[in-house]
């Protein structure tokens, strides 16, 4: 009786907060932003325009559109700069766990399985413009867990409302130092060196593909002779790879190591890869064109291991120049506060055009993700996810002002508190709050330090 | 005649691939149709600038040619003075993972005599990747205890750590950090408190040491002492010979750190990092304390903090009316400094307060305005010529020198673009 009390307390409770006038903020979907420079991404910008997002989706963009009857918020943008929602295709924003570092092959865990919507570094990514990421498995281990693509939908507390409803799913794959050691150096197993990293994927995807025949044969039985094959999450998954289904998107640095999983993806017949970090990439550039990989770099970061000692900042345009799809990433709390800054770099390191730089950071990463038919650029039809800048983004005086996620403005310069935590942390005392995540601005190895696996020091990546 | 030419050749080809970069060249120069920032004392629009003998010889304000000058052609170009990053570790580290690459970490909670100058290597791969965005002097500072060492200026070219010595050095102190450090700090309040008495208690019990050893040093007594090089790199800073830099961070700390200061007496100290500076800046300016800010581009110090409260910081210090400079922080990637000042200038500091704070403001906190940090005759010629605003990120920077050498636009990362752009063989065998 006093389960069934609580319970109904607890549904009052929670309905009564589906009606309360945050929540019905929360779903404001309608917004009109006039008289603004619109870079569309589409080849375009287009002068003194206005945008008009309804339920969500861009429904125009054009000069001289009326405010339409009913809800609407306007944006007067005159004089200031609107681009579509900057996507990251390598961030660890928004998940509680990010490294399952217990074996060289993980493909069974999911980061959707630990989204956190508290995180104040969604906010502070919003501020920077950015309203999809990437939500990443870390490189602890050869093939790592399943990933998540969000939106940054802040100020939704529940985890489902971060999901981005259609995109593909996707893996990460780690290559070289990090898997090397903590499985070879830290655990003493396969893998140890990059030629045991080969055969670690080899044997997977042999055991997946071996796993899906005897589930097709099976299948195949019109009349079931014998019980059906155990099922195993992370065999599933290595045959969803094979199928296409699952995209790779593999942590990497070094040219000879990304040329053999391109080998061992050809062998296995997988067409679709994004390279992450891929710091070497510019040195097989044409390789990597030829196969139609993707890469998702840095703008500047190296030296920080050896793997990367020989890198230069020309890598994105370098890789641009010949033919490969190219973002540019974050993969830190920290940069994906300015990655149209990062972006901009690639005109000081090598000449990129507008429409290039700025192709890294919305576009690109868009069909990086499978999700460039929602975002990625201004049309009609797409996701209303926009970001408004004081100047052009490329500048390093612009300011973004405005972030917009499907027509909810979830960053507002002018009118947002400085606190825009979600939830206090009780273990918090007022004065020490600081830097809750000092320990883990870089988390491409996060989860691996606790387990004592963490073998050098000053780590990035 | 033929065969001296092809020798010639074959030599600078050899030297090409062998060397590292192009050597720089010394001699005068004559930077001509240039826009000259100075800094101090505005801008002369197609001036001439001399480089003579390693310093800024003259400034004309028409194109002039002086004979003995090699002529350098800077129509629609800028000139200004080398930018300073007051916070690096530039040459310490070459490998951030390969701990036996890394210098700037010696073991020991007080260990003030060591000389970052000792572990700079000169031919780090890391300089010249730094120095063509425009960084001509970068402070190396240890890291690590209490006390990690002695941080130095140098400019960013040279083959010896002494070439490269621009004559300021710093004893390093991180202020003690009490309570807290976070929710992922695991101490008991009980552990925090005494960990806290201690940190503070040895505080003190080094201070009152070293004021005893200045006076033995004053009676003429500290022949007859045992060697003791940490005392006697607190004496220099006693005395004044060496500056102290003290890292701190927090409100509280830097609260603190000035009520400290102001019985210590301490001749020449300057605030690094100063991360909650906007919280006390009027604090900071009652003491005449100057302060080193950065890294401009980094996550708010407190979850609650404003999104932008480290873009605005540096800003906010000026406003106040504070002697301001900024540091990246970086190893690897010091080249970022005009982006750190660029973000600082966008948040509330403008741009001309922002390129002080890269420029003029360190020459002055480090005693060396008389030889860096604008554009002044007699100044060292410690310039680079631009396209365009250096803090806007698509600027190129066209020609450098460092000390009167003309640095070559060249770096290891360079030459892989130069490689790789359209790498030959493509993809045939």
């Amino acid at each position: 009786m006093k389960n069934i009390l609580y319970t109904l307390v607890l549904t009052v409770a929670l309905a009564h907060l589906g009606e309360s006038p945050l929540h019905a903020q929360l779903y404001e979907d309608n917004l009109l932003i006039t008289g603004a420079t619109v870079i569309t991404m589409t080849d375009e910008v287009l002068e003194d325009t206005d945008v008009l997002i309804r339920d969500g989706k861009i429904s125009k963009i054009g000069k001289g559109i009326k405010v339409p009857s009913g809800k609407m918020r306007v944006i007067d943008a005159s004089g200031k700069y609107v681009m579509p929602g900057i996507i990251d295709a390598h961030s660890h924003l928004g998940i509680d766990a990010v490294n399952e570092a217990t074996n060289p092959v993980t493909a069974e865990v999911y980061t959707g399985d630990a989204i956190n919507p508290y995180e104040v570094g969604l906010y502070h990514a919003l501020a920077g413009g950015v309203t999809t990421s990437h939500a990443m498995h870390g490189s602890a281990n050869a093939i790592g867990g399943q990933c998540e693509t969000i939106k940054h939908r802040y100020g939704e507390v529940d985890p489902e409302r971060y999901r981005m409803e259609g995109a593909i799913r996707t893996i990460k794959f780690a290559l070289g130092e990090n898997p090397m050691r903590v499985h070879g150096m830290g655990s003493r197993i396969q893998p140890a060196t990059r030629m045991g990293m080969e055969q670690v994927f080899r044997e997977s995807f042999a055991a997946g593909r071996a796993y899906a025949a005897k589930w097709k044969a099976y299948n195949n039985q019109k009349v079931k002779t014998g019980p059906a094959p155990a099922y195993d999450l992370r065999l599933q998954t290595l045959a969803d790879i094979l199928s296409g289904e699952v995209m790779i998107h593999c942590h990497s640095y070094r040219a000879d190591e990304i040329l053999m999983l391109m080998d061992v993806c050809k062998d296995y017949g997988i067409e679709k890869i994004c390279f992450q970090h891929v710091n070497e990439g510019f040195k097989v550039a044409p390789e990597l064109a030829e196969f139609g990989a993707y890469a998702s770099v840095f703008s500047d970061w190296w030296a920080y291991k050896f793997e990367v000692y020989y890198s230069t900042a020309y890598n994105a345009a370098i890789l641009a120049q010949n033919g490969v799809v190219t973002s540019i990433n974050s993969d830190s709390r920290e940069l994906i506060r300015h990655l149209y800054h990062e972006a901009a770099k690639t005109q000081k390191y090598g000449g990129l055009t507008d429409q290039q730089a700025l192709e890294m950071i919305t576009i690109n990463p868009a069909i990086q993700l499978g999700i460039d038919d929602r975002v990625g650029t201004l049309e009609v039809g797409k996701d209303g996810d926009v970001a408004i800048f004081s100047a052009h983004p490329l500048s390093i005086y612009a300011i973004p002002e405005y972030t917009v996620v499907e027509g909810r403005v979830v960053f507002d310069r002018a009118a947002d508190p400085a606190d825009m935590r979600l939830r206090i942390n009780p273990e918090t005392s007022f004065e020490d709050g600081y830097r809750e995540h000092e320990h883990s601005d870089h988390r491409c190895m996060q989860g691996v330090e606790e387990l004592g696996l963490f073998l050098f020091t000053d780590h990035k990546h | 005649m033929y065969r001296y030419i092809l020798l010639l050749v074959a030599a600078l080809s050899i030297g090409h691939l062998s060397a590292q970069e192009a050597k720089a060249t010394p001699g005068a120069f004559a930077l001509v149709d240039v826009d000259i920032h100075t800094i101090t004392s505005g801008v002369i629009k197609g001036g001439t600038l001399i480089i003579r003998d390693g310093k800024i010889a003259a400034i004309h304000e028409d194109r002039q040619t002086p004979s003995d000058c090699q002529v350098v052609e800077c129509a629609g170009h800028s000139v200004y003075p080398g930018m300073i990053d007051s916070g690096t570790g530039l040459g310490m580290k070459e490998v951030g993972s390969v701990a036996l690459t890394v210098d700037r970490n010696e073991i020991g909670n007080f260990t003030p005599h060591m000389r970052a100058l000792t572990a700079v290597n000169p031919n780090s791969v890391l300089i010249p990747v730094n120095r063509v965005s425009g960084v001509t002097s970068v402070l190396v500072v240890p890291t690590g205890g209490a006390y990690p060492g002695t941080a130095s200026l140098i400019h960013l070219h040279g083959y010896t750590p002494d070439q490269m010595a621009a004559g300021y050095d710093a004893v390093v102190m991180n202020f003690p950090r009490t309570g807290k450090f976070g929710s992922w700090d695991r101490r008991k309040e009980d552990k925090i408190k005494s960990d806290d008495e201690k940190k503070l208690k040895e505080f003190d019990e080094t201070w009152k040491r070293a004021r005893q050893y200045a006076k033995l040093d004053s009676a003429g007594q500290r022949d007859q002492l045992a060697y003791n090089p940490e005392m006697d790199a607190l004496l220099r800073v006693i005395k004044g010979e060496t500056a102290l830099l003290i890292e701190v961070d927090r409100e509280k700390e830097i609260i603190k750190a000035l009520e400290w200061l102001e019985t210590a007496r301490i001749p020449n100290a300057v605030l690094s990092g100063v991360a909650e500076g906007w919280r006390v800046a009027d604090k900071i300016h009652a003491a005449g304390v100057p302060v080193i800010v950065g890294p401009v581009l980094s996550n708010t110090y407190r979850d609650y903090d404003r999104y932008d409260a480290p873009y605005a910081n540096a800003g906010k210090l000026a406003q106040a009316g504070v002697l301001v400079a900024i540091k990246t922080q970086e190893e690897e990637n010091v080249r970022n400094l005009p982006y750190h000042a660029g973000f600082a200038a966008a948040y509330g500091m403008g741009k001309e307060e922002a390129m002080k704070a890269v420029t003029i403001n360190p020459a002055k906190i480090f005693g060396l305005d008389d030889q860096i940090g604008s554009i002044e005759v007699g100044k060292l010629a410690n310039l680079y010529v631009t396209d365009g605003d250096p803090m806007e990120t698509a600027t190129q920077v066209k020609y450098l020198w460092i000390r009167g050498w003309q640095v070559p636009i060249d770096s290891r990362q360079i030459r892989l673009y130069d490689e790789f752009l359209e790498r030959s063989p493509g993809l045939k065998k």
